[in-house]
C-alpha cells in the first residue's frame, strides 16, 4: 500500500513540475496566496472583499442558467421570467439566487467601500486600487440597470425610460444620445435585445477584468489595515512583514466562516422573504411592460435611490443629472481630497469623525427620501442631505488638514 | 413538529434583522386578509371558484392544471372532469378561448392575465375588490368598485355575494366624502351568507397567492433546512478558523 501511495505522490509532484517548467502554478500560488502576507489584525469590515467576489461567481453561475430559458424579446421576456418559476426545474431558486444577488451585491460593495473611509484605505499607495474598484462600482451600477430591464415588467420598462431620458437632457449631443442607447424612439424590444447583451457579455467581461485589475493592484501594494499602519515597514530578517500572516491558510479559513455568515443572510431572504417586502423585486414589476400605461410611482431599486435623490432635489433637470453624475463619481477623487497623514479613524481627529457620521447619515436619508413620492418638507429634506453629501468631499481639504489627529503606532495594535 | 420551534424562532430573528418594514401604497384603505397556504381544502375550493367564474374572461397562462392539480392534491381524473372544460389536456397552460379583439369589445379592456395578480396587487387588495363592487348605474354593467374605481369588470361573483350598494356617495356630504368599504350595506342577498361569502373570497384570494407563485408551497420548507445546513456548517468553519488561528499572536 505505502508504496503505490508513494508512486501517486511521486506522480502528482512530476505532473506539477511539468506543469511548473511551462506556467508559473507554484509561483502564483505563493505570490497570491501562501506566501502573499496580509495584516494579521483584520476586522468585521474586512469580509466583503471576498463576498464581493462570491457573490460576482454566484452572480454568473445562476446568470449562465437563467440565459439557458430567458428569451430577450419584448413579446417572450416577461413569459420566460414565469416560465424559469414555474415550469423549469429549480429555476425559481436560480432566479431568487440571481435577483437576491443584485442587491447583495451592492450591500457588500457599500460596506465594502465603507471600510475604505474608515481606515483610509484610498490613501498612498494604494490610490490606483481605489481607483479600480471605483470603475468596478460604475460598471456594477450599469450592469444592475442593464439587467434590471430584462423581466420586461412595469418598473423595468419605466425605470429604464426615466433613466434613459436623463442622458437626453445632456446639451447638444443628449437627445441623439439618449436615442443611441435605447437604438430606437422609445424603449422597445430593440433595446431590450442590446441591454440583454450588454448584460451578460460586455458588462460582465469588464466587471472580470477590473477584478483582475484590483486583485493585482492589491497584492502589489499589500492590504491596509484598522490600524492604517505600513506593515511592510517592519520586516524580519527573510523580509516577512512581522505584523503579516500568509493569507492562506489563515484568511482563507476566516473568510470561509465569513461566508458561511454571509450565505445564512442570503438564503434567509432567497428562501424566506425573496421579494424583501418589495425592495428586492418591486411588486409593480409583475404586471408586464406595458409603454401606454404609466405606473402611479416609478422608483429605482433602493441601491439607486440616494442618487436618485439628489437628483430629484435639484430643481433643474440638466442640473440635477450633473449633481447625480457628480454624487456617483466623486469618490474617485478621494485619494487627493484628504489631507490627513493618518489612514485609520482610531487616530483621527474629531473633524473626520463627525464629517463621516454627518455623510453617512445624508447617504442613508438620501436613500430613503429616493423612495417616498415627492412633498416639498422630502425635497428640502433631499437638499439640506445633499448639501451635506457633497460637503463631506468638497470641504474635506480643509477640515482633514487642521484636524487634531492622534499619534499612530508603528505597529499594529490588535491581535 | 415541536422540535422546529427553536429553530423556526431563530430564522425569525434573523429575518427581522434582515427585512425592513414594509407600507403598501394605500394600504389603510384595504382590508386586510391573513394568506393560508398550508390550508390545501382552502386552496381547492378557491381553485374551483377560479375556474368556474375568472377563468372563461380570464387567463392565467403561466399555469399548467397539472402543476396545480400535483401541488394541491387534486388527481388527473378529478382534474379533468371539475376543472377542465372542453379538450384541454392535463399538461395544459390555463388559457383562454375569448379573443382579445373581443374582449376588448365587450368590456372596454381586455381583462388581464391572472397568473401574477396577486404578486403585483397583493393579497389585501384582491380581498377588498372582491368586496366592495356596489352598484351604480352610471357603470355599463351597473356596478363599480371602491377598491378599483371604474373597473370595467362585472360582478361575477353577484349570485354568490348578492348586490352592495353605497350607503353616502361622494355627492352628498358638503365635506367631500371619499367612500370607504364601512358605507357599503347588503341590498339583495346573494346564495352565499355574509359568513360565506367572506369564505369564498379568502378561499379565492389564497388559491390566487399560489397561483402568483407555486412553488411558495414549498419553498419555505425547504429553507428551514437550508438553515439548518448552513448552522451547522457555521459552527464547523468557525472550530476550523479557532483551530488554525491559535498560532497567531
Amino acid at each position: 500500500m505505502a508504496n503505490i501511495e508513494k508512486q501517486v505522490v511521486e506522480g502528482l509532484t512530476g505532473l506539477r513540475d511539468w506543469v511548473d517548467a511551462r506556467f508559473p502554478l507554484v509561483k502564483s500560488w505563493n505570490e497570491h496566496l501562501a506566501k502573499y502576507y496580509a495584516p494579521k489584525n483584520f476586522n468585521f469590515w474586512y469580509f466583503f472583499g471576498s463576498l464581493a467576489l462570491l457573490v460576482l461567481v454566484i452572480q454568473i453561475l445562476t446568470g449562465i442558467w437563467l440565459t439557458m430559458n430567458y428569451k430577450p424579446s419584448a413579446e417572450g421576456a416577461f413569459a420566460s421570467v414565469e416560465y424559469i418559476m414555474r415550469d423549469v426545474e429549480w429555476g425559481w431558486f436560480i432566479r431568487y439566487m440571481h435577483s437576491t444577488g443584485a442587491s447583495a451585491f451592492f450591500v457588500v460593495i457599500f460596506l465594502h467601500m465603507f471600510r475604505t473611509l474608515l481606515y483610509g484605505s484610498y490613501k498612498k499607495p494604494r490610490e490606483l486600487l481605489w481607483l479600480s474598484g471605483m470603475a468596478l462600482y460604475l460598471v456594477i451600477m450599469g450592469e444592475a440597470f442593464f439587467g434590471y430591464l430584462l423581466p420586461w415588467g412595469q418598473m423595468s420598462y419605466w425605470g429604464a425610460k426615466v433613466i434613459i431620458s436623463l442622458f437626453g437632457a445632456l446639451p447638444i449631443i443628449g437627445p441623439d444620445l439618449a436615442e443611441w442607447i435605447r437604438g430606437d424612439f422609445v424603449v422597445s424590444d430593440v433595446t431590450l435585445n442590446r441591454f440583454f447583451a450588454l448584460h451578460v457579455i460586455a458588462f460582465p467581461l469588464l466587471i472580470l477584468g477590473l477584478v483582475g485589475f484590483h486583485i493585482l493592484a492589491l497584492h502589489e501594494v499589500g492590504s491596509n489595515n484598522p490600524d492604517g499602519v505600513e506593515i511592510k515597514k517592519n520586516k524580519n530578517a527573510e523580509g516577512i512583514p512581522l505584523d503579516g500572516i500568509p493569507f492562506h491558510p489563515y484568511y482563507t479559513v476566516k473568510d470561509i466562516f465569513g461566508v458561511v455568515v454571509f450565505l445564512i443572510f442570503f438564503f434567509a431572504v432567497v428562501f424566506f422573504t425573496p421579494e424583501m417586502g418589495g425592495y428586492f423585486l418591486e411588486h409593480a414589476n409583475f404586471t408586464p411592460a406595458d409603454p401606454f400605461t404609466t405606473p402611479a410611482h416609478i422608483a429605482p431599486v433602493w441601491y439607486f435611490t440616494p442618487f436618485y435623490a439628489i437628483l430629484r432635489a435639484v430643481p433643474d433637470k440638466l442640473g440635477g443629472v450633473i449633481a447625480m453624475g457628480l454624487a456617483v463619481n466623486i469618490f474617485l477623487l478621494l485619494p487627493w481630497l484628504d489631507r490627513s497623514p493618518v489612514k485609520s479613524i482610531r487616530y483621527r481627529g474629531m473633524n473626520y469623525r463627525i464629517a463621516l457620521t454627518a455623510f453617512v447619515i445624508s447617504f442613508v436619508s438620501l436613500g430613503w427620501l429616493g423612495m417616498q413620492g415627492v412633498t416639498p418638507l422630502y425635497t428640502w429634506m433631499a437638499r439640506f442631505f445633499s448639501v451635506v453629501y457633497f460637503s463631506f468631499f468638497l470641504l474635506m481639504p480643509f477640515y482633514t488638514a487642521f484636524d487634531n489627529d492622534k499619534a499612530v503606532p508603528d505597529r499594529v495594535t490588535d491581535k | 413538529m415541536n422540535g422546529y420551534n427553536k429553530l423556526q424562532r431563530m430564522i425569525l430573528v434573523i429575518l427581522m434583522m434582515v427585512s425592513v418594514s414594509v407600507s403598501a401604497a394605500g394600504g389603510s384603505k384595504l382590508m386586510h386578509m391573513d394568506v393560508d397556504l398550508s390550508n390545501q381544502t382552502s386552496l381547492q375550493r378557491g381553485a374551483k371558484t377560479f375556474v368556474n367564474y375568472c377563468l372563461s374572461c380570464h387567463s392565467a397562462a403561466f399555469m399548467r392544471y397539472n402543476r396545480m392539480g400535483k401541488d394541491l392534491g387534486i388527481s388527473d381524473d378529478v382534474l379533468k372532469a371539475n376543472f377542465m372544460f372542453g379538450t384541454d389536456k392535463a399538461g395544459d397552460t390555463m388559457t383562454i378561448a375569448m379573443r382579445q379583439s373581443d374582449s376588448n369589445k365587450f368590456f372596454g379592456v381586455t381583462p388581464p392575465d391572472l397568473s401574477v395578480v396577486a404578486r403585483s396587487r397583493g393579497a389585501d387588495w384582491l380581498y377588498s375588490y372582491f368586496k366592495t363592487f356596489y352598484v351604480d348605474e352610471s357603470r355599463p354593467f351597473g356596478v363599480n368598485n371602491l377598491t378599483f374605481k371604474d373597473v370595467g369588470m362585472p360582478h361575477v361573483l353577484w349570485q354568490l355575494q348578492g348586490m352592495q350598494r353605497l350607503t353616502k356617495s361622494d355627492h352628498d356630504d358638503a365635506i367631500h366624502h371619499i367612500p370607504t368599504f364601512e358605507d357599503l350595506e347588503l341590498i339583495s342577498p346573494g346564495t352565499q351568507s355574509e359568513k360565506e361569502y367572506d369564505r369564498t373570497i379568502r378561499d379565492l384570494v389564497n388559491f390566487m397567492v399560489y397561483l402568483g407563485e407555486p412553488i411558495k408551497l414549498k419553498r419555505t420548507k425547504i429553507g428551514v433546512w437550508v438553515m439548518v445546513y448552513l448552522f451547522i456548517l457555521l459552527i464547523i468553519t468557525y472550530l476550523l478558523k479557532k483551530e488554525y488561528w491559535r498560532d497567531v499572536h
